[in-house]
This record gives structure tokens, sequence and C-alpha cells, in this order.
């Protein structure tokens, strides 16, 4: 019971606390704007590369724009412990880290979800992309599932706070490689062999995919494969973020650097 | 003189400074690597002047993201460290502490337009040929003194705002979009290139890419770049007197 709450309640304070998103202007300028603006810089850049059409760069940046809050939030859960001087608090508690962190990474997840659909909805209208209405289900699936994909390698992100105190660095230079590396910019075909087998172990990279697909008029059962790609692939980062983060806290009592990281 | 002394002292001191910031250095680095590699990627089969003029345009937005992401909060920051009241209460007048500021946030882009020659250069082998090169080497300086300025424009406008970073960070990206770096402004809908001519990095953009390919007169640009400095020094400043004067009508300096 004790796991369940810190799972539900303590995940929805600290993520809403940590990242200080107590008026709704704060979350649009973080967020809700920049998600559209980075998008319709891509969109144009696509235009003049002509490389592919809107729906590409439409499906794949709606879908990474789950990232950032997944990303920075997630890492936000430490360095924001860190900051207000409560994260060896946290560490000293006998709360199981598996609820604090997945308990933590499940606003993340239903934050991503809200910034991609927002993002889909509002570029499908202002760059007049069709979305047939069968897709609409399968894409609310594969938008969930991208987050939740992107919510694990923000979990990693997190444990990476407890080592190095750049939080911010480390969380563009993952977003920054799903940009290039993940599809959702430049297709998988136009990158070198080593660029686009890489890409198949990153998040976004099947989502986005699949999106596109969908988007296209694919049905679900054609994009089925991709969408268990992408959940595959989050599985395996929540893994690694939470073993990565019971490993460094353990290196952190044992040297004693948890506020020196 | 002082004042001058005041100016050098302050943009060397804050350059050095950030250029030993970690997230700061992480930005000017990271931006024209990305952005280089994307257009490379993007628009293989291209010749290499225009790998060359992708290189530029990523560090013009190396040195426009180092002061949406900073120089908006640069007043923040002063207050943040507890500093802001000093500075404030000392006979120097503000502007020029606060001027130094930002234009060193832009300055330490010029790492990014370095950055960016060398990695086309290097990795795909573009040589690196500018048709006049005063006109280039006058560019540079002008363009970082235009977006400084920009950037003291939106530290003095933005002072009030606790989230004066995040509204700082709003523009980056639109700026990018509309200022001519890797998207023609043809591309666009006709009425953004009015306000493209707003902004700083569309003049600094154009006066190096004329400066490399002697396709037009990149001092007029440059012009261009000295007089919009002038006039955001002239609206900052004017925000900053009245930021200042309210602040100490409400005793409010320290806070947000």
């Amino acid at each position: 019971m004790t796991n369940l709450r810190l799972l539900t309640i303590g995940g929805y304070i600290s993520y809403r606390a940590l990242f200080g998103w107590l008026n709704p202007f704060t979350y649009a300028i973080t967020l809700l704007i920049p998600s559209l603006t980075q998008l319709a810089f891509f969109v144009y850049l696509g235009r003049t590369a002509h490389v592919a059409n809107d729906a590409f760069y439409v499906a794949g940046n709606a879908l990474v724009a789950a990232a950032t809050p997944s990303l920075f939030g997630m890492a936000q859960t430490v360095a924001g412990e860190r900051y207000t001087q409560t994260l060896a608090l946290l560490v000293v508690s006998p709360a199981s880290r598996i609820a604090v962190f997945f308990g933590r990474s499940l606003p993340a997840t239903v934050n991503g979800i809200v910034i991609s659909v927002w993002t889909l909805a509002i570029a499908a209208v202002l760059f007049g992309i069709h979305i047939p209405a069968h897709a609409l289900a399968p894409l609310a699936l594969t938008i969930a599932v991208t987050s939740f994909a992107c919510v694990g390698i923000g979990l990693f992100n997190a444990s990476l706070g407890l080592r190095w105190r750049e939080t911010a660095v480390i969380g563009n230079l993952l977003l920054y490689i799903l940009l290039i590396f993940a599809g959702v910019n430049v297709p998988l075909s136009r990158l070198p062999g080593w660029m686009s087998t890489l890409a198949q172990g990153l998040p976004v990279t099947h989502g986005a995919n699949a999106a596109r697909q969908l988007i296209a008029g694919a049905s679900l059962g054609h994009v089925l494969p991709l969408i268990a790609a992408e959940a595959l692939v989050g599985t395996v980062y929540v893994v690694i973020g939470l073993s990565t983060i019971s490993l460094f806290e353990l290196e952190a009592r044992r040297g004693a650097t948890l506020e020196v990281a | 003189m002082p004042l001058a002394r005041v100016l050098l002292f302050g943009l060397g001191l804050h350059f050095k400074m950030l250029s030993r910031s970690p997230f700061d250095m992480f930005v000017v680095v990271a931006s024209p690597l990305i952005f280089a590699t994307l257009a490379y990627f993007l628009f293989q089969g291209g010749h290499g002047q225009s790998l060359l003029v992708a290189a530029l345009a990523s560090g013009v937005m190396g040195i426009w993201s180092t002061t949406t992401a900073q120089g908006a909060g640069a007043l923040q920051t002063q207050r943040r460290i507890g500093i802001l009241e000093l500075l404030v209460a000392s006979p120097t007048p503000f502007w020029a502490v606060v001027l130094p500021i930002t234009v060193a946030i832009s300055a330490i882009g010029v790492y990014s337009l370095a950055i960016g020659l060398v990695y086309v250069r290097v990795l795909f082998g573009v040589a690196i040929v500018i048709r006049d090169w005063i006109a280039f080497a006058v560019a540079i300086p002008a363009a970082i003194a235009a977006i400084g300025s920009l950037g003291f424009l939106f530290a003095s406008a933005l002072v009030r705002y606790r989230s004066a970073f995040m509204l700082g960070n709003l523009f980056e990206w639109p700026v990018w979009m509309i200022s001519g770096l890797l998207i023609p402004v043809a591309v666009l809908p006709g009425w953004l290139q009015p306000v493209s001519w707003l902004f700083a990095p569309t003049w600094g953009m154009r006066a190096l890419r004329h400066a490399t390919l002697g396709t037009g007169s990149p001092w007029l640009d440059i012009a261009v770049c000295a007089l919009l400095s002038v006039a955001y020094l002239i609206a900052g400043s004017f925000c900053l007197r009245l930021f200042l004067r309210s602040a100490r009508a409400r005793a409010t300096l320290a806070l947000t």
C-alpha cells in the first residue's frame, strides 16, 4: 500500500512541484509552444531540402515532442531534489526506489502523451495533414507507447543526475541524438548504415515510423510490430534506468559524493 | 574612459566565466555540430559552398541559442546569486553592467562559428573559401554585437518575469526559422519576411553569407546590424530604467 501511494501520489506531487508548473502559463511557454515552433522549423527545412513531405516531419516531430518532458522532467526529479537540498533525505529514506522513480515517471508519460497529441493535432491543422478517422485510436496507442519509451530514456537521464550535476546538458544531448538518429527529420535511408542500425535501439524510431504509416492509411495490424518494437525499446530503457539509479546511488553512498556530483 | 573600462572589463570577465560553464559551452558546441550534420544529410548532393554557408548558419544558430537561453535570464542570474542589489547600488550606470553580460553571452557563440567551419572542413572536406575576408572579419563582431544587444533588450524587458529564461527560449526556434539561416525566406509565408527584419540574426547571417559567397554587398547588412544594435540598446535602456524605478518604488528588487 505504501509503495502504491509512493507510486501514484508521490509521483504526481513531486513531478508538479519539482518542475514549478504551478501555473499554466509556464507550462505553455515551456512545452506547448516550443513543440510547435520546433515542428514548424523542420517542416520548412524539409520543404527546402525536398527530402520528404510535410506529413513525414509532422509525424516525426509530434512523436519526438514526447521526449522533451520525459528527458528533462525525469532529470529534474533528481536535479530538483539536489537544488532544494532534499536529495540526501530521499536517498536515506527507506522508500522503494522502484516505487519512487517509476512513480515519478508516470506523470512524465502522461505529460508526454498530452504534448504529443497537442503537437500532432495543431500541426495537422496548420499544415493540412489529413489523418484518417480509423487511424486515431491506433495513433493514440502509438503515442502512448512512444511516450513510455521516452520516459525510459528519461529514467536513464535521471540516473545520470546522481553522477553528474549537468543534467540539462545530458538531456539536450540525448534530445539532439534523437533528432538526428531516430529518423525524425532525416529518413533512415539517408543515414549511414551504422547510424540507421543504432536508430533501431532508440526511442521514437519505431513509433514515428508507425505514426507515418497510420497517417498514410495503414491499419493497426500492419504497424503492430513497430509499436511492439517501440514498447520493447522503452522497457529495456526503463530497466537500464532503474538499474543505473541503484548503481549510482550505491556509488554515491560509498564515495559520499551525492552532493558533490 | 572609466565607462569604456567597465564595458571592456565586464565583457572579458563574463566571456571567460561563460567559457567555463558546461551548459553554455555545450550549447555553442552542440548547435553547429547538430545542425551542420542535419544539413549535410538533408542536402546530400549540395555543393561545397552551400555546406559552407550551412556551417556558418549553424554557427549563427549557436550564437542565437546562447542569447535566448541565457541572455533573457541574465538579470535573474544576478538576482539568484545575490548580487543584483549591489550592482544596482554601485555608481556605475546599470546598463553598463548588464550590456557586457549579454554581449559576452552572444560572444561565446564565436566558438560555434569556429567549430562549424572546422567541422565541415575536417569531416566533409569543404574548402573554406571566403570571397571578402575583411567584410567577413567585420561581420562577425557586428553580428555578435547586434545579437548581444538584442539579448540586452530581452534581459531588460523580461526581468519582471520569474520565467524570463523560458520566455527567452520561446524565441529560439522561430527566429532560427525566419532569419534565413538554413531555410530560405522565400519558402516561408510572405508576412514573415518583414518580421524577420526586426531580428539581428537575419542581418548577421546575410552579412556573413554575402562576405563568403560574394553574392551581394555585406557592408549594407553590417550597417543594419549596427543600426539595430543602437535601437536595441535604446529600447533596452528604457525598459531597464522603468524596471529600476518600479523596483525601487515597490522594494521588489530582490524579488521576482
